[in-house]
């Protein structure tokens, strides 16, 4: 037998460039797949796929004490610290949070099969976060409302026991002013447990069965300042639709909310929730000015990008119009601006569903208060308004449609959380 | 039932090739026709001493071949084709061979051991043959038989020990095997030819010897007989002896201590005087020994004493070891040509010298740098040559700061030598050069700066210009000169990239370079070049670079046909360029519409590379569509039905298991780029990942990537995986259980069994998330499965971080995606609650943010 081969590697790169190649590939595939997969889970639970979570039990601080941690902060947060989130950040964050309904332009079909409708309370659409022992509402623009004690979970520190003290719920809400309380509109999260991706259906079941049992429904006491309350919710059948619009409900109503039942709560706006007002049903039908009066030409707020059109918050924007770039500098304009238009008299010029022409009348910058431009739906909802509105006889006309009717099941559907 | 075959035998070894083929038809016609018999004659024929040698020799051969190959499907069918003959045959064969060992021919009797090796590694771990070590334990006990017995005896034991493991013995039989072997190397009472096979066996058998190298007693005894054999007057034992001394340094390292004195000496005599096959032998202990100390010292994490006792022989023996190689350096080769089979001294002393450098690191360089500085200006190229290997040669190991001053001051006595009138001192001075710029030119490290860095690539430019094996190794220095500009891609490099890429370009096109090392070195210096430089600042010129090498792609294929070999090489080179320079413009979406632009030529190219074999895929060409598919996107669909078929050849070539391998990958990368669009092919694809899945052919390391890319497919094509999911998730489950089952102190099993565990994970988690919006239900009858194999590796304390960080995201995929309806298959809910804190504590962090989420998750369900 030879002797075994003993020669090594001699003046020869230890690797070679094809296997140094193999390895880069490799890299990155691995980290296309981790790009994706972790996409795969963003997409299926927006809220949850936070970074790490610090489990020290915090302290709810008061609202002025925690100013000066804001900028040390992550850009993303837990859900529990959403609670403790101020200034832009926290009005970005909520912002993407709340489901937006589209306003209803035209009638959807099979509105007695697929779709709730209830009479929207006037008020202050917000989030209330309950966690920590404390429970915070938040309005649209992620200003705090409220901070105060509910017999929500974990929403008192004198409430315990009611499942771990880690755990939080959010409940999209409007409070309604005259009687102080929380009407509940949508159920988000309860007890740790996400419901943003289960369906209306589901998330209207589980609201009507779960908030009863914590209290959080009784009259005002000293760990509950707020009382909170369901909403009358209704098939959109003949009987509910009536309801809604014409029924008795102890708040000021204004207008109705249609939920299709199928949909996940989506952050942000969806044509899957509708709002439609008539003046029976709101006292907030036509847009006001600041000063509260009707202006006598419809006020759009759009916001101006960089290149100089000026867009709704629709994503993908719709276009309404492009400012000329020596008007922009010379009124001190930047990309990013919320600006007040009037819509004059050549008003919107529609084609085949799509918006062609607006003829725009620049009135100046927006209340800094508002967070975000119009949306294409509201805009046309507030012009179809003041010219030929959608009334409550077409909505009934469209449930009586033939179409419908064939559809609609033998056996007549239960009104499961009315 | 034997018959005659030894006309055929000869006639098959005849000189005229009509002869010859009919010869050799002849003979493959009566193995099919009735292999028993025929193995039987075969045996009859070797065994027969009045038959001529060269038939017996041919039998004993043919035999041999038809119990073993190197192909592993081809031998387990030689292994069922054997196990099914007839046992009277079998032992006649048996028989035939055993008396063959005894035999006055040399080379029936060698012959006759070999086959009888084959058989027992067969026969002996299914305990078909438990007479064979006492039948040749027997051939030694008896004094008087013939010496050529005995050494075929030996021999035959050698081998035996080879072929199977010494847990297929009785520790009894082991023992009487080594006695055997050990006492065939007494001087005082064998021939030199016994002794010398008794030696050779002994290498054989040291894996068998654990238990004895356990015992102090056999330890000394079997140490002293090898030491005294090393010193035999005979050179083949000497080197024999001394082959068993290296691999006992591998093997036993632990327990050399008390020898290592002794040694010391033999090996040191050898190393300075003895003949040249001894002598390497004696340096391969050295670097056996480094091996270990290198092994031991990057797995000394804490003093567990796992791994064994580090006992410093290299730092012991360093100022005595350290010249007797540098000695060894002086001793090169005139005219040494760049043939890789040439294994001299001085190249044996020089490697040794680079692991003592890794081993011992700052402590070589007051024994080295001495001889360097006093050799470098010596007349005799052989002088400057060993200086400048010397030096090149602990560039490696010793700290930085050390090694910066020292390059600091010697970088330009090394350019200038790139000037010397010697050949050998260029070649080593530029190997020099090139381990400079890969061990010291990072972005931190001064030892190339704006002021020496024109020079440098003055004198390297220069220097593609040398011979071809010059040229060569400047290649190499410019390839990691880039390599150091790889995470800065730093400007200061930009001026320099076009010279560069056009000196590489006519580098590679020399005509004296028909050398092919030369011109694959320049291209994959270009490689490095692209990789590394600043894209901002030269996406122009790369730009160019990839309009220049489709062109030179195109070429190779209007080559002629007879120049198979020349042509597949040019086109590896080619594509690996393409993949580099499509993965470079690919990074910026500035600079990606260069691909975007060309991305039909570049597959046109591609395709028609394919198309230049017939049996088997370009494996370079199929790595570069990996990257244009990541750069295509979606686009990427156009390509795909002429794909295709490669595809299916990539996905079936078992043989090279890397083009297989690689081709998995790119399977991955497009169903990333398509998603649905990829479904037309998902059957056919799906199928052949399956068939490789469960091929005993190929090679181990594939089969992970498979898995993970079911998890790419599932994730892609949504819930058009239902119908692969009783098939895929079953080999998922099979796979778990094999790594449930996998030996744990194997470490490059337990390796295997980490990547198969990551990839398991992948597979379910792209799979749920797949389904997770369409039919999350598809997937609930495995959730069983899957939760018990996640809790199983979760709970073993020594788990691999990534295996962790794929189980705690399939954990937190399948509970998103199955909701509540899982809660009630959670046995042990608060293990999986405190593993997840626990994660959660973690510093790695891309864990602890998936450990987060997964909790996050998992809290959905905790209080329902």
């Amino acid at each position: 037998m030879a002797p075994h081969d003993l020669r090594r590697a001699y003046k020869r790169p230890a690797i070679s460039d094809q296997q140094r190649r193999r390895e880069l590939a490799l890299q990155r595939q691995e980290q296309a797949r981790r790009d994706v997969q972790l996409q795969a889970r963003r997409l299926a639970s927006t809220l949850l796929s936070l970074p790490p979570e610090h489990e020290q039990p915090s302290e709810p601080e008061p609202e002025s004490a925690s100013e000066s941690k804001e900028s040390e902060s992550d850009v993303e947060f837990d859900l529990r610290n959403a609670s403790k989130l101020r200034g832009t950040e926290a009005r970005k964050w909520f912002a993407r949070q709340l489901m937006l309904p589209e306003w209803m332009i035209d009638v959807p079909n099979r509105l007695p099969h697929d779709w709730y409708v209830f009479a929207r309370p006037s008020g202050k659409r917000c989030f209330v976060v309950s966690s920590d022992g404390a429970t915070i509402s938040r309005q649209r623009n992620g200003t705090v409302l409220h901070r105060f004690p509910s017999a929500l979970p974990n929403g008192s520190r004198s409430r315990d026991g009611s499942g771990s003290a880690q755990s939080y719920s959010i409940l999209d809400c409007i409070f309604h002013e005259m009687d102080q309380t929380y009407y509940v509109i949508d159920m988000v999260c309860w007890r740790g447990y996400s419901l943003f991706d289960c369906t209306a259906e589901f998330r209207f079941f589980w609201l009507s069965s779960k908030l009863g049992e914590t209290g959080a429904c009784e009259a005002p006491s000293h760990y509950h300042r707020y009382r909170f309350s369901l909403v009358p919710v209704h098939n959109c059948d003949h009987s509910g639709l009536y309801s809604a619009y014409a029924g008795a409900v102890p708040y000021v109503k204004d207008g109705l909310l249609f939920y299709n039942k199928h949909a996940h709560y989506q952050p942000g706006n969806t044509p899957l929730a509708l709002v439609w007002k008539d003046e029976s049903c709101s006292q907030y039908v036509i847009d006001t000015d600041n000063k509260g009066q009707v202006p006598s030409h419809q006020q759009v707020v759009l916001e101006l990008q960089g290149d100089g059109n000026v867009t709704t918050s629709d994503d993908p924007p719709v276009v309404f119009g492009c400012l000329d770039s020596a008007f922009i500098q010379q009124s001190g304009l930047h990309s990013g601006c919320l600006l007040r238009f009037a819509i004059g008299d050549g008003g919107l010029s529609v084609v085949d569903g799509k918006l062609e022409k607006a003829d725009l009348h620049y009135l100046g910058k927006s209340n800094r208060a508002r967070a975000f431009a119009d949306t294409y739906s509201k805009i046309m909802f507030q012009n179809m308004v003041r010219r030929s509105p959608l009334k409550i006889d077409d909505l009934v006309a469209s449930i009586n449609s033939p179409d419908d009717e064939g559809n609609r099941p033998v056996v007549p559907e239960v009104d499961m959380v009315g | 039932m034997a018959v005659e075959i030894t006309q055929f035998l000869l006639a098959a070894q005849s000189a005229d090739a009509r002869v010859r083929i009919e010869a050799e038809a002849n003979i493959r016609q009566f193995q099919e026709q009735n292999l028993p018999a025929f193995l039987l004659s075969l045996s009859v024929e070797l065994a027969n001493n009045e038959k001529p040698t060269e038939s017996r020799t041919l039998a004993g051969l043919v035999l041999k071949n038809l119990l073993d190959a190197k192909d592993a499907g081809t031998k387990e069918l030689l292994t069922r084709q054997w196990i099914a003959i007839d046992i009277s045959i079998v032992s006649q064969i048996k028989d035939l061979l055993l008396r063959t060992l005894g035999s006055s021919v040399p080379e029936a009797r060698h012959t006759s051991a070999q086959v009888i090796a084959k058989i027992a590694s067969i026969d002996i771990p299914r305990k078909q043959w438990p007479d064979l070590i006492g039948s040749l334990l027997n051939n030694m006990t008896q004094r008087d038989n013939p010496a050529g017995l005995k050494q075929s005896t030996l021999e035959a034991l050698g081998y035996v020990c080879e072929e199977i493991s010494h847990q297929d013995l009785e520790q009894g039989e082991v023992n009487n095997v080594l006695t055997a072997v050990v006492q065939g190397m007494n001087l005082a009472e064998n021939s030199p030819e016994v002794r010398l096979a008794a030696t050779r066996a002994l290498y054989n058998a040291l894996d068998f010897a654990q238990t004895n190298f356990d015992t102090q007693m056999e330890r000394d005894f079997i140490m002293k007989m090898v030491c005294e054999t090393a010193l035999s007057k005979e050179v083949q034992i000497r080197q024999a002896a001394f082959e068993c001394l290296a691999s006992i340094a591998s093997r036993y390292y632990e327990v050399l201590e008390p020898y290592m004195q002794a040694l010391f000496e033999l090996t040191s005599n050898a190393i300075k005087g003895d003949e040249e096959g001894v002598a390497l032998q004696a340096i391969e202990f050295w670097s056996s020994i480094c091996d270990e100390e290198i092994e031991l010292q990057e797995f000394e994490i804490s003093d567990t004493g796992d791994s064994g006792p580090h006992s410093k022989f290299i730092e012991k023996a360093l100022a005595s070891l350290v010249p007797l190689l540098l000695e060894t350096l002086l001793k090169q080769e005139e005219d040494l040509d760049q043939d890789d089979n040439i294994w001299n001294i001085a190249m044996a002393g020089g490697t040794c010298l680079q692991l003592v450098s890794m081993t011992v690191g700052d402590a070589i360089l007051p024994l080295v740098m001495p001889f360097v500085e006093a050799n470098i200006v010596k007349p005799d190229w052989h002088c400057r040559e060993a200086a400048t290997f010397a030096f090149g040669s602990v560039l490696e190991g010793p700290s930085t700061e050390k090694l910066s001053v020292l390059v600091h001051s010697g970088l330009d006595f090394l350019l200038r030598l790139m000037k010397d009138e010697n050949n050998h001192v260029k070649d080593t001075t530029a190997w020099t050069l090139s381990r400079i710029f890969e061990f010291l030119h990072s972005p931190g490290s001064t030892v190339i700066s704006s002021a020496n860095l024109p020079r440098v690539v003055e004198i390297l430019v220069e220097g593609t210009k040398d011979a071809p094996n010059v040229a060569e190794k400047v290649c190499w220095a410019i390839y990691h000169l880039s390599q150091g500009y790889e995470e800065t891609c730093s400007s200061l490099f930009t001026p320099y990239v076009p010279g560069i890429v056009e000196c590489l370009l006519s580098t590679a096109s020399r005509a004296d370079g028909d050398d092919s090392r030369l011109r694959s070195s320049a291209y994959e210096s270009l490689n490095a070049v692209v990789r590394c430089s600043n894209l901002k600042e030269t996406s122009q010129i790369i730009a160019q670079l990839l309009v220049v090498i489709m062109n030179k792609l195109g070429q190779t294929l209007e080559l002629s046909s007879d120049d198979k070999e020349k042509q597949g090489d040019l086109q590896a080179s080619f594509c690996g360029v393409l993949q580099v320079i499509i993965q470079k413009l690919t990074s910026d979406d500035g600079t990606k519409r260069f691909i975007l632009e060309a991305a039909d030529q570049i597959m046109l190219l591609f395709l028609r590379v394919f198309a230049c074999r017939s049996s088997t895929v370009h494996e370079e060409a199929m790595l570069a569509i990996g990257a244009l598919a990541y750069a295509t996107g979606p686009g990427f669909e156009k390509y795909l039905p002429e794909l295709y078929k490669y595809l299916e050849m990539g996905l079936q070539n078992f043989g090279e298991f890397q083009v297989c391998a690689i081709t998995v990958g790119v399977v991955g990368d497009i169903f990333r780029a398509l998603d649905e669009k990829a479904l037309p092919y998902c059957d056919g694809i799906m199928s052949h990942l399956m068939k490789d899945l469960s091929s005993e052919a190929l090679h181990r390391s594939v089969k992970p990537p498979i898995f993970s890319v079911f998890g790419d497919i599932g994730l892609a094509i949504g819930e058009h995986f239902e119908k692969y999911v009783p098939y895929a998730v079953q080999m998922m489950q099979g796979a778990s259980e094999l790594c449930a089952r996998m030996d744990t102190s194997d470490e490059e099993l337990m390796e295997y069994g980490n990547q198969l565990k990551c990839s398991i994970f992948e597979a379910y988690s792209g799979i749920l998330q797949g389904f997770k919006d369409s039919k999350p239900e598809v997937m609930l009858p495995y959730a069983q499965h899957l939760l018990q194999f996640i809790e199983l590796v979760l709970r073993d304390v020594n788990r691999d971080a990534n295996v962790t960080k794929a189980a705690v995201s399939a954990l937190g995929d399948l509970v998103d995606v199955l909701g509540l309806t899982i809660k009630p298959l959670f046995g042990d809910f608060a293990f999986f609650v405190g593993i997840l804190q626990e994660c959660l504590q973690t510093d790695d962090e891309s864990l602890s943010e998936t450990t987060a989420w997964a909790y996050a998750i998992m809290r959905r369900i905790m209080n329902q």
